[in-house]
């Protein structure tokens, strides 16, 4: 059941896949506007965990709450995006299908629509290659597009996947900064995951830290911590600061894992 | 402008009741055609159109002779076949080629056993090869009544999947979120084509069946930004070619002493041309590079 | 079955199913499956060409399945693939047809060569049967790591100086002959069957990727032998068993997967649900 200011829970979850087990007991809460880094490793089963919030994948156990039920609009954009140069959609097309794209027929041209595509596209900043194919984007272009085109239909919750992967550096700051701001001036939540949290330390307010199938959740700070990690890997784990940057580093070790099934990770911490 | 005309144009052709039954017949399967072959090369289906041609061509040769009305031998074997290429469970672009091939396959020995029940062999492979080559000038009069309404079926189908259909051929996640039933989109979809490739398939042919399909519409999408604009597009670089591929037929059988190239030929062969012409000019592809700054990647 | 004149019809048969499992098992993991199926019926029209000007049909089926190698790189390369493979599968076939509407002697051996006809295969046919099948399989020898490597990632493949554009262009040359070489037996239209349906029962059989090539080349020969016992048994023609023996491989190989995965799992499954299923996931009051 979600408190009063949620907007996802997600209570005790745990999502097997083909027989092995992806997560297990992971457990957080998001208010409105804030936005949340889900920060793990390759394979560390973050895309599961989105997959499993938007209801694609079925937990084993557990479960997941969404305000609005199943009636109100998630905002959903995927890391594997198709690329096809030869796909015959400019980007205001592609973002004039998340407003009624699973309605039948063909859009008829309303005044209506375009000023609601030309909003959106103003507000993510994309209206200067709004007319251009989107297969001849570059990969901060499309990124924006495909924000514009979860966020038309103003979801309360936006997740998404990997956004900064495969991104320039200039790109990596721009997406930052604009999701900060949609999280700010839309009061939309936003879930996105990556392996590197340092792009987002200035913006996130919490943090969803995925290892071995198990999370630590909370405020930054008292999640990413010399003890908290080292528990939540099973070996120990330095958490170094330097020049306003984490690293984590892994000391020689190996994966304990009667350790964590005795005493598992759970931080939470009122910020 | 009359002198002009004569030259290109032989005697009669204009007044010819056959061609204008091509003319006709033939439009009308390059329109549907290039309509539903957009969303195929889109998705990368142009095996499976290409596979449906194929097997209710042969189902189609095998319904007739058993007796059973031609065209519902096409229409049926094709949405079967479709029917099971979806309902596979696969995850891959190559896998789902590999089914096609496979219920290709099964349904094509099917269509050879039921060809060999037969008797009468000579019918059995003037029949095969009339219907896999097919004749635009010999189309019997009394399908032609059945083929226009599955083709303006097949059109409104389109229309009515328009939206939900794009949204999962540029990607079946962003679909899915919003609702769409992905898989059924995707099974509804093929039945569509399968009608469409019988259809043209028995009016003109499985060779040209699948070079309508698929051409006018590679063609298009080189060309067009728009879906609406490639959909237009590729109706009518298909039209164009047909007609101009009728034209080429009826004007060899004066250049080859009343023996004459045979329509599919000339047809498939200006759609061809067009296309490698199209695609070693590069023509439209300053549109298809993306844009060099702000492409280059960060490690990690 | 067993008869004397029959001997040549099995060897040629084993020659053809062996080489088409192990070409098959490639096409199955490079996901070649269109241009597996369009070489063949490319191939069709040139023992029509071959039959006008008068020289072995074998010949024209090289000649012709050799060009559509080489319209589906060349405009492969420029355009999508499966575009390049249609274009050019239709262009042949439409070439066939002008070629048939120069004679029409032709059209009584176009159903033995859709659908195969066994009982064509001569003593001298037999020569060059084994020879095409010894090229095929030197060239699958002598490619076979670059092959591998290139069917799993080709930008590894091209760190470790393999162009995977001539890994290619050579990978369908030796389609093109195992299609050349099998057509006259097993028919233009099932000749992929041949090809696909038993690597995709053997890649899920086994991890190791020779063993898995040895496999179907084993399965091949015997979808082949029962096919041919089959067709003998009923009268019924070769293609039809070709066709669905292979189906069956894929499923049986399909099923072995799933029973693999799910099977030997301790820890319940999730089911993957599609928005809207029934499901543990609660939805809160709006």
């Amino acid at each position: 059941m979600l408190a009063k200011s949620e907007v996802l829970a997600v209570r005790q979850a745990s999502v097997s896949l083909s027989g092995r087990c992806i997560l297990k007991d992971i457990d957080f809460a998001l208010n409105a506007g804030e936005l949340c880094g889900l920060i793990g490793a390759n394979g560390s089963g973050k895309t599961t965990l989105l997959r499993t919030i938007l209801g694609f994948v079925t937990p084993a156990s557990g479960s997941v709450t969404i305000e609005g039920g199943g009636r109100a609009p998630v905002g959903y954009v995927p890391q594997k995006f198709v690329l096809d140069p030869y796909m015959p959609m400019r980007a205001r097309d592609l973002i004039g299908l998340g407003l009624d794209g699973n309605r039948f027929g063909a859009p008829l041209p309303s005044r209506r629509r375009r000023r609601k595509v030309d909003e959106i596209l103003e507000a993510v900043e994309a209206a200067p290659f709004a007319d251009q194919r989107i297969g001849s984007l570059s990969g901060g272009e499309q990124q924006r597009v495909l924000i514009a085109h979860a966020l038309i239909r103003r979801p309360r919750l936006l997740l998404l996947d990997e956004p900064l992967a495969n991104l320039d550096l200039r790109s990596v700051a721009g997406i930052v900064a604009l999701l900060h701001r949609v999280s700010r001036e839309f009061q939309t939540t936003v879930l996105l995951s990556a392996h590197d949290m340092n792009p987002l330390l200035s913006v996130m307010d919490r943090i969803v830290y995925l290892a071995h199938g198990r999370a630590a959740t909370g405020n930054t700070d008292a999640v990413v911590r010399t003890e908290v990690l080292s528990r939540l890997y099973g070996y120990h784990i330095d958490v170094v600061r330097v020049h306003g940057r984490i690293l984590v580093v892994a000391a020689e070790g190996e994966y304990d894992a009667a350790a964590i099934e005795r005493d598992p990770v759970h931080v939470t911490q009122v910020p | 402008m009359a002198a002009l005309l004569s030259l290109a144009v032989e005697p009669g052709f204009f007044t010819s009741e056959p061609v204008r039954t091509a003319v006709v017949i033939g439009g009308a399967a390059a329109i549907v055609s290039g309509v539903v072959g957009v969303f195929t090369v889109i998705r990368g289906q142009s095996f499976a159109g290409h596979a449906l041609a194929d097997v209710s061509s042969a189902g189609g040769a095998a319904a007739l002779l058993l007796g059973i009305n031609p065209l519902g031998g096409f229409l049926l074997m094709s949405v079967l076949v479709a029917t099971s290429m979806e309902l596979v469970r696969v995850d891959r672009a190559s896998e789902r080629d590999l089914v096609t091939g496979i219920v290709t396959g099964a349904g094509l020995g099917l269509a050879a056993l039921l060809l060999y029940l037969d008797v009468t062999t000579s019918s059995t492979t003037g029949a095969a090869v009339t219907v896999m080559f097919g004749s635009m000038f010999a189309i019997s009069a009394s399908i032609v009544p059945l083929a226009v309404t599955v083709g303006i079926g097949a059109l409104l189908a389109i229309g009515v999947l328009y939206r939900p259909l794009l949204l999962c051929s540029v990607d079946p996640d962003l679909a899915a979120v919003q609702g769409v039933p992905v898989r059924l989109i995707g099974l509804l979809y093929l039945i569509v084509v399968a009608l469409a490739v019988a259809l043209s398939a028995v009016t003109v042919g499985a060779i040209l069946s699948t070079a309508l399909l698929i051409g006018p519409a590679a063609i298009a999408l080189r060309v067009a930004n728009r879906p609406g604009v490639a959909i237009l597009l590729a109706a009518a670089i298909g039209v164009v070619a047909t007609w101009g591929g009728i034209l080429l037929a009826y004007d060899s059988y004066e250049w080859s002493g009343g023996h004459g190239w045979p329509v599919s030929f000339c047809i498939v062969a200006l759609i061809f041309v067009a296309y490698a012409v199209v695609a070693e000019t590069g023509l439209g592809r300053q549109r298809l590079e993306p844009l060099a700054a702000g492409n280059a990647t960060q490690a990690g | 079955m067993f008869d004397d004149f029959m001997v040549n019809t099995w060897i040629a048969a084993t020659l053809v199913a062996g080489v088409a499992g192990v070409v098959g098992f490639f096409v199955v993991i490079r996901g070649a499956s269109f241009a597996a199926h369009a070489l063949p019926l490319s191939a069709f029209p040139g023992a029509a060409a071959a039959n006008l000007l008068g020289i072995d049909p074998l010949v024209g089926l090289l000649a012709f399945s050799g060009l559509g190698v080489a319209g589906i790189s060349r405009l492969g390369r420029r355009g999508r693939r499966d575009v390049a493979t249609a274009l050019s599968l239709v262009m042949l076939l439409g070439l066939g047809a002008l070629f048939l509407s120069w004679t029409t002697e032709y059209f009584q051996a176009v159903y033995a060569l859709l659908f195969g006809e066994t009982l064509g295969v001569g003593a001298h046919d037999l020569g060059p049967v084994a020879a095409l099948s010894a090229v095929s399989i030197a060239l699958i020898v002598a490619l076979f790591r670059p092959l591998i490597l290139s069917s799993v990632s080709p930008e590894l493949a091209e760190t470790m100086g393999v162009s995977a554009r001539w890994v290619e262009v050579l990978f369908l040359s030796v389609v093109a002959i195992a299609t050349a070489m099998a057509l006259p037996v097993v028919g233009a239209l099932l000749v992929f069957s041949l090809m696909v349906g038993p690597a995709s029962a053997a890649r899920t059989l086994t991890d190791r990727p020779l063993a898995a090539m040895l496999l179907s080349a084993a399965i091949a020969i015997v979808t082949v032998w029962a096919s041919i016992m089959l067709s003998f048994a009923s009268d019924w023609p070769v293609g039809f068993f070709v066709g669905a023996l292979s189906a069956l491989a894929y499923v049986m190989g399909r099923t072995w997967a799933w029973v693999e995965i799910h099977g030997r799992s301790q820890i319940p499954t999730a089911k993957v649900a599609g928005r809207g299923a029934t499901s543990s996931v609660s939805r809160g009051p709006p």
